[in-house]
């Protein structure tokens, strides 16, 4: 075979796939679209309305204003549920990353409970535990902040098991080979090695966690999203739209201070 | 010399490690005045507790269903599946096409500036606020709960796309410039095609996401689904069997997608 006719040949294999994976997609977005009743004009219209709507309606005015302390004080409770419930999550999932991950467990049968326990927390959404918890907390501030921490507790295992994986096994080996026992390698040695990233993603939950609590509010009658839902429902939309500012504003703030905090630690 | 033991500093302290306790000092003492600060007024914690615990034994070892039948369920299940699928596809097809103007190596300074600085305000709205907000000017329904959606997977998806672009060896672009390739062929041909297994690697991990929002979307902003169904389980029927039987559903859909997430991230890791 040529040299020529065998680059043309990868052409063609190249455009076939490329091709194929196209049609795939295709299908999957027309079938997808059908099942659920998905209307494609209207969704074309929609977005320049929904604009030019918000632009007219969702502005918050002087009226709306007057909530400004009552929102302040429920983005406060919100800020306070996410940091509360990430650094919860975090202690226990310390606890369930060490004994889960295969440089630090004890017993391969703990291991893979913690695992197990893990998996659990995490692949069950958070909305899920919201509507769990909601049957026995109910409408209750406790009732946002333990489907967080539950949520947060399955995410930060496992984060933080790679993360064990990956910064701890030279200190581990280095110390169980001088003879400390597991309690002294783990304080000593698997702890202040995975600090500075356990810390980043622990930023990196509480603003996600902001955004959530907003979701679980609205679910269990709680925060800020109560307040949004309430706004909302009644049509006081400059209210609501305060509520989203104030929310903007919060996120980017929590973002840029632990973008900088983490350029520093890292 | 004196016998007096000397204490050899073993750890010195920096930058980063003053940032690092800082930080922590700061979380932990956050979550410590939280327990005073918080009003947890009528809540018994005690038997809350006590009832979690039962309703999870049951809701794991008896969950039956008496609203829908199982044909039902599964079919309210590929509706929310096809709704994170839907958001997924349409926010990638956007991501992809701006995704080469936010990546560094690509386009000038100014441009990435505004589109890393757009995402960042999309993405600091909570989905469930742009549905709702979305569903005032389209109706509840999936063409609200798609659109707030996408907003989100476009963002993200976006800044994923753009930094495995920046991933690309300058040399090669370099060398591709000098040979004369234009900038679409550039991107088209080199860029997209040598960063494809990633792509396609936060793509599965957004559509992971995504199923998730769609069952949030819901519960919470009235996108139909399975989402809806755990709501009205909970929230209107407070059925425990039923919540428990939706959640398994939930579940196992969640897990084969956490499988096939880490396959293809392991593969990608293979490849390299």
């Amino acid at each position: 075979m040529s040299r020529d006719s065998a680059v043309r040949d990868m052409f063609r294999r190249r455009n076939l796939v490329a091709a194929a994976s196209l049609a795939l997609v295709a299908a999957l977005t027309l079938g997808s679209s059908a099942l659920t009743q998905f209307d494609w004009p209207a969704c074309l219209t929609s977005v320049p309305k929904a604009f030019a709507w918000m632009a007219a309606n969702f502005v918050p005015n002087a009226r709306a204003l007057r909530n400004a302390p009552n929102v302040a004080q429920k983005l406060a409770e919100t800020v306070l549920v996410s940091i509360m419930a990430t650094m919860l999550a975090a202690v226990a999932a310390f606890a369930v990353a060490i004994l889960g991950s295969r440089t630090t467990r004890l017993h391969p049968a703990i291991s893979i409970l913690a695992r197990l326990l893990a998996s659990l927390c995490r692949n069950i959404p958070v909305v899920a535990w919201a509507m769990i918890l909601l049957l026995s907390f109910g409408q209750n501030v406790l009732t946002g902040l333990l489907a967080l921490f539950i949520g947060t507790l399955g995410y930060l295992t496992r984060a933080f098991t790679e993360v064990v994986d990956e910064a701890a096994k030279s200190p581990v080996e280095a110390l169980t080979a001088s003879g400390a026992t597991w309690l002294q390698t783990v304080a000593q040695g698997v702890i202040p090695s995975i600090l500075p990233q356990t810390a980043s993603w622990m930023l990196y939950m509480v603003e996600t966690n902001i955004r959530d609590a907003t979701l679980v509010g609205i679910l269990t009658g709680t925060g800020v999203g109560f307040l949004f839902d309430l706004y909302y429902k009644s049509m006081n939309y400059p209210s609501a739209a305060l509520v989203v500012l104030g929310i903007i504003l919060l996120v980017v703030t929590i973002e840029t201070a632990s973008n900088a905090l983490r350029r520093v630690i890292l | 010399m004196s016998d007096a033991p000397r204490i050899i500093r073993l750890r010195k302290p920096t930058r980063s490690s003053v940032a690092l306790n800082l930080t922590l000092a700061f979380l932990v003492g956050t979550t410590v005045a939280g327990f005073f600060l918080l009003d947890t007024k009528g809540v018994d914690v005690g038997s809350a507790s006590l009832k979690l615990w039962t309703d999870l034994a049951n809701m794991f070892t008896h969950p039956s269903a008496q609203h829908f039948g199982f044909g039902e369920a599964l079919w309210a299940l590929l509706v929310t599946v096809c709704l994170g699928a839907l958001t997924t596809v349409i926010g990638a097809a956007f991501a992809i096409i701006v995704g080469p103007f936010a990546a560094k190596n690509l386009s000038p300074a100014p441009v990435v500036a505004i589109l890393k600085g757009f995402t960042a305000l999309i993405r600091a709205i909570p989905t469930v606020l742009w549905v709702l907000i979305f569903a005032i000017g389209a109706g509840l329904g999936s063409v609200a709960a798609v659109v707030g959606m996408t907003f989100h997977s476009f963002s993200y998806l976006l800044k994923a796309y753009s930094e495995a672009f920046e991933e690309i060896d300058g040399d090669v672009i370099e060398a591709l410039k000098a040979s004369g390739a234009n900038w679409c062929q550039i991107v088209c041909q080199a860029v997209i095609p040598s960063s494809m297994s990633s792509l396609v690697s936060w793509t599965f991990m957004r559509f992971e996401i995504n199923f998730t929002n769609a069952v949030a979307m819901g519960a919470a902003a009235g996108a139909g689904g399975i989402g809806f169904d755990l709501f009205m389980a909970s929230g209107f029927y407070f059925n425990i069997g039923e919540v428990g039987y939706i959640t398994w559903l939930i579940m196992i859909v969640a897990i084969a997608l956490e499988v096939g997430a880490t396959r293809l991230q392991r593969s990608q890791h293979v490849e390299r």
